[in-house]
C-alpha cells in the first residue's frame, strides 16, 4: 500500500521533471550554446586563468624587494607607491569622464527626443567620433588644442590670451579624449533608454499638474535611472582602461600615469610578465568594485517595464 | 463621499482645428459643454477623436480656434494648469509607483497637506474598490484594475473636466460592460463633467448625454442618443447608429416626403431625410430590425417587398441575424425571430417610413447639418 503510493508519486514527479526543467530553460536547445561556450573557454577563460597563474609567479627581484613569496606581486602593487598611486590617477580620470558623459548626454538625448528637421544630421554628428578611433582623436586634439594648435593661435591672435593654454599633454587632454570617445556611447545608450519610456507617462504627469521639473524628477528620472547606471558603468569601464590617449595627449609619467600604462611598462620595459598580469588583474578588481557599488545602488531602483517600446 | 468636482458653467470649443503637417486631423469643432454633462466623441479609428481630446487637455496645441471656460480662454494655458483629469487608452500609470502613490501623484503636485492627501487617496481607492491593492505596483494588477487606478488618479483631483480616451478598448467584453456601468456611476455620484472618446456606438449611446459624431476630423452630427438613433443626419451617422443596410439607388419620383428610388434590379419607396431631386444618386439606409421576413400569406399592403436568398444565419440570443442576397446581388442584413434555412428564398418587407433616403455625398451636407445642429442645440 505505502510502496504503491510512493512509486506512483515518484513516477509522477519524474514525468514532470522535463517540464520543470523546461520551465527553467533547460532543454535540448541548450546545445546551441556549445560553440559560444567553447569560444569563451579558449579565448577568455584559459588566458584569464593563465594570467592569474602568472601573478603568483613573481620574479626573484620582486620577491626579494617586497617579500611575501607567491604574493610578492600583490604586495608590491599595494606597497609600491609608484604603482598604487596609479589607481588613484586612473580613477581621477575615469570617474569624472564617465559622470560627465552621462550627465551631459541626458539633456541632449532629451532635446533630440522629438521629431524635428535635421535630427538625423545632429545625431550623426554626435555619434561620428565613435568611428574615429582613439589615435585619430588624439591626433586631432593635438592639432586643434596643442600649444601651436588652431585654438591657441586663434585666441592669441585675437588678443584674448597672451600665453598659449595648456590643453593637451596633461590631465585635460586625456579628459577631452575620453569625452570625445565616450560621449557617443553614452548618448546612444541613454537616448535608446529614453525612447523606451512611454511618452504618455509624461503626458499623464502633465495633466496631473506636474511642471517639467517635477515630471523629470518624479517620472522620467526614476524610470531612466537604471539605464543611467548601466551607461555609467560602460563609459566608466571604457575610460578606466584608457591607454593610447593617456600616452598621446597625456602626461604619461605624471598626471595620466594610468594603470593600463603601468601594466604596459611592466610588460614591455621591465619584461615582468607577472607584474603586468597583476596590474591587469587589479584593474579588473577595481572596476568590479565600482560596478558592484553602482549595481548595489541600482538594486534600490525600479527596474521593471517602462511601458514603452524599449 | 466628499470627493466632488470643481464646476464651471460652460466650456466652449470654437472652430477648434488641428492639422499635422498640412493634413487636417480636426476641422472646425464647435461644441458647448455644460457642467455635469457626459459628452461622447464617436467615430471610426483615425477620425480625429484623440486629437480633439488632446487639444482639450492641452497636450496638443491648436492650429485654429479657441477653447473658453465661462468666457475665459484656456487654450493658451499649459496642460498642467488646466485642472482637467485625463484617462489614457493605455492607462499610462507610473510603473515605478504603487497604486496609492499613483493616485496621490496629482495631489502632491498640487502641494496639498499630507493629511488631506492621505484622506483623498483613501477615498479614491474606496471609490474604485481597490483598497486591498493599494501597495501593489501597476504591473501586478489586471487590466480592469489598472483602468480603475487610472480613473481614481484622475478623479481624486476633483477636476473641472474628465477626459477619457477609449478607456475600455483594452478590456474584454464582460469587463467592458462592468466598467461602463462603473464610469456612469462615478460620473453621476461625483457630478463630473466628462468628455469620453470611443469608436463603439453602443458604449457612446449608453453612457452619454450628448454625442458628437466625427468623420475625417469633421463633425457629422451633435445630439442626444435618441436624436442620433432616430434621426441620423446623414448616411455616415446612420451607418454608425446601426443602419447596416446601405443601398445605393437613384431617385425616380418624389411625392411629399416619400420618394420612389430604384436601381438596376431593386425598387423601393422610402422617406426623404435629406432633399433629393429626381435623378439624384442617393443612399437608402435601413436597420436590420426594420427588414422583416414576411410570413407566407401575410399582407404586404403599403410595404416594400424584396425577394432574397438566405446566405448565413447567426444566432444572437433572442433572435437571428440573417445575411441575405437579393436577386440583383445586393447583400442585406435582416433580423428574424425564427431561423430560415440557408439557401431558402425569403420575402422581405420594409415600411417606407423606415427606409431613409440620404444623399450619397457627405461633404456638402455636413456644413448645413452642423448649422442645423447648432440651431437645435
Ligand atoms: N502626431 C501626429 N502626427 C501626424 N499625424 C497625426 C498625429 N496624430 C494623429 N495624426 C493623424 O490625425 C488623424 C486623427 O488621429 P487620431 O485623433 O489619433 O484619431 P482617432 O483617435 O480618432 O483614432 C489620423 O489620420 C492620424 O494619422
Ligand atoms: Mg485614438
Amino acid at each position: 500500500m505505502t510502496s504503491a503510493t510512493s512509486t506512483a508519486s515518484r513516477s509522477k514527479s519524474s514525468a514532470s521533471l522535463r517540464h520543470r526543467l523546461a520551465e527553467r530553460g533547460v532543454d535540448t536547445k541548450l546545445w546551441l550554446l556549445v560553440p559560444a561556450v567553447v569560444f569563451a573557454l579558449l579565448l577568455f577563460v584559459y588566458p584569464f586563468a593563465y594570467g592569474i597563474g602568472l601573478t603568483f609567479q613573481p620574479l626573484a627581484g620582486t620577491q626579494e624587494k617586497w617579500g611575501g613569496g607567491f604574493f610578492a606581486n600583490y604586495i608590491a602593487f599595494f606597497k609600491d607607491a609608484f604603482v598604487f598611486d596609479s589607481v588613484w590617477l586612473t580613477m581621477r580620470l575615469a570617474l569624472p569622464a564617465a559622470l560627465f558623459n552621462v550627465i551631459v548626454s541626458i539633456p541632449i538625448a532629451f532635446k533630440l527626443r522629438g521629431k524635428f528637421r535635421g535630427k538625423r544630421f545632429m545625431q550623426t554628428l554626435l555619434v561620428l567620433p565613435i568611428t574615429l578611433g582613439t589615435v585619430l582623436t588624439a591626433q586631432g586634439l593635438l592639432i586643434f588644442a596643442g600649444r601651436q594648435g588652431w585654438l591657441n593661435r586663434f585666441l592669441m591672435e585675437t588678443g584674448i590670451i597672451s600665453e598659449p593654454l595648456q590643453l593637451v599633454n596633461n590631465y585635460l587632454g586625456v579628459f577631452f579624449s575620453l569625452v570625445i570617445s565616450g560621449f557617443p556611447f553614452a548618448y546612444l545608450l541613454i537616448s535608446s533608454y529614453l525612447s523606451g519610456i512611454d511618452p504618455s507617462l509624461e503626458a499623464a504627469a502633465k495633466t496631473l499638474g506636474a511642471n517639467w521639473k517635477q515630471r523629470f524628477r518624479r517620472v522620467t528620472l526614476p524610470l531612466l535611472a537604471p539605464g543611467l547606471a548601466t551607461t555609467f558603468i560602460l563609459t566608466f569601464v571604457l575610460a578606466f582602461s584608457v591607454f593610447p590617449s593617456a600616452r598621446l595627449v597625456g602626461d604619461a609619467s605624471g598626471d595620466t600615469r594610468v594603470l593600463a600604462l603601468m601594466a604596459y611598462r611592466a610588460f614591455s620595459e621591465q619584461l615582468d610578465y607577472s607584474m603586468a598580469s597583476t596590474i591587469a588583474i587589479m584593474m579588473g578588481v577595481v572596476e568590479l568594485i565600482v560596478i558592484g557599488i553602482v549595481f548595489l545602488g541600482r538594486s534600490f531602483l525600479y527596474k521593471g517595464s517602462t511601458g514603452g517600446k524599449g | 463621499m466628499s470627493l466632488s468636482a470643481n464646476a464651471f458653467e460652460s466650456l466652449e470649443l470654437k472652430n477648434v482645428g488641428r492639422s499635422f503637417g498640412g493634413r487636417d486631423a480636426l476641422v472646425d469643432l464647435n461644441l458647448t459643454i455644460r457642467a455635469g454633462e457626459f459628452i461622447a466623441l464617436l467615430g471610426p479609428s483615425g477620425c480625429g477623436k484623440s486629437t480633439a481630446l488632446n487639444c482639450l487637455a492641452g497636450l496638443l496645441p491648436l492650429t485654429h480656434g479657441e477653447i473658453l471656460i465661462d468666457g475665459k480662454r484656456i487654450d493658451v494655458l499649459p496642460s498642467e494648469k488646466r485642472d482637467f483629469g485625463m484617462v489614457f487608452q493605455n492607462y499610462a500609470l507610473f510603473p515605478h509607483l504603487s497604486v496609492e502613490k499613483n493616485i496621490a501623484f496629482g495631489l502632491q503636485m498640487r502641494g496639498l497637506p499630507k493629511a488631506e492627501i492621505t484622506r483623498r487617496v483613501a477615498e479614491g481607492l474606496a471609490l474604485v474598490k481597490l483598497e486591498e491593492h493599494a501597495k501593489k505596483l501597476p504591473g501586478q494588477l489586471s487590466g480592469g484594475q489598472q483602468q480603475r487606478v487610472a480613473i481614481a488618479r484622475a478623479v481624486v483631483l476633483e477636476p473641472r473636466l474628465v477626459l477619457m480616451d477609449e478607456p475600455l478598448s483594452n478590456l474584454d467584453a464582460k469587463l467592458r460592460l462592468e466598467m461602463r456601468t462603473e464610469i456612469r456611476r462615478l460620473h453621476q455620484s461625483l457630478g463630473l463633467t466628462t468628455v469620453y472618446v470611443t469608436h463603439d456606438q453602443e458604449e457612446a449611446l449608453s453612457l452619454a448625454d450628448r454625442l458628437v459624431v466625427l468623420r475625417d476630423g469633421r463633425v457629422q452630427q451633435i445630439g442626444t442618443p435618441e436624436e442620433l438613433h432616430d434621426h441620423p443626419a446623414n448616411w455616415h451617422v446612420a451607418d454608425f447608429m446601426g443602419y447596416r443596410n446601405l443601398i445605393d439607388l437613384r431617385v425616380e419620383s418624389v411625392t411629399g416626403d416619400l420618394a420612389r428610388v430604384s436601381g438596376p434590379d431593386l425598387s423601393l419607396t422610402a422617406r426623404l431625410v435629406q432633399d433629393a431631386a429626381v435623378g439624384d444618386d442617393i443612399r437608402v439606409a435601413i436597420r436590420p430590425s426594420d427588414l422583416l421576413v414576411a410570413r407566407p400569406g401575410a399582407s404586404t399592403d403599403g410595404l416594400n417587398v424584396i425577394e432574397a436568398v438566405v446566405n448565413v444565419v447567426e444566432y444572437q440570443g433572442r433572435e437571428f441575424a440573417v445575411g441575405v442576397t437579393t436577386t440583383g446581388g445586393q447583400n442585406l442584413f435582416v433580423h428574424a425571430e425564427t431561423a430560415p434555412t440557408a439557401g431558402a428564398t425569403v420575402t422581405l418587407t420594409v415600411d417606407p417610413a423606415r427606409a431613409l433616403i440620404y444623399r450619397s455625398s457627405l461633404d456638402i451636407v455636413s456644413a448645413e447639418q452642423q448649422e442645423l445642429a447648432e440651431v437645435r442645440g
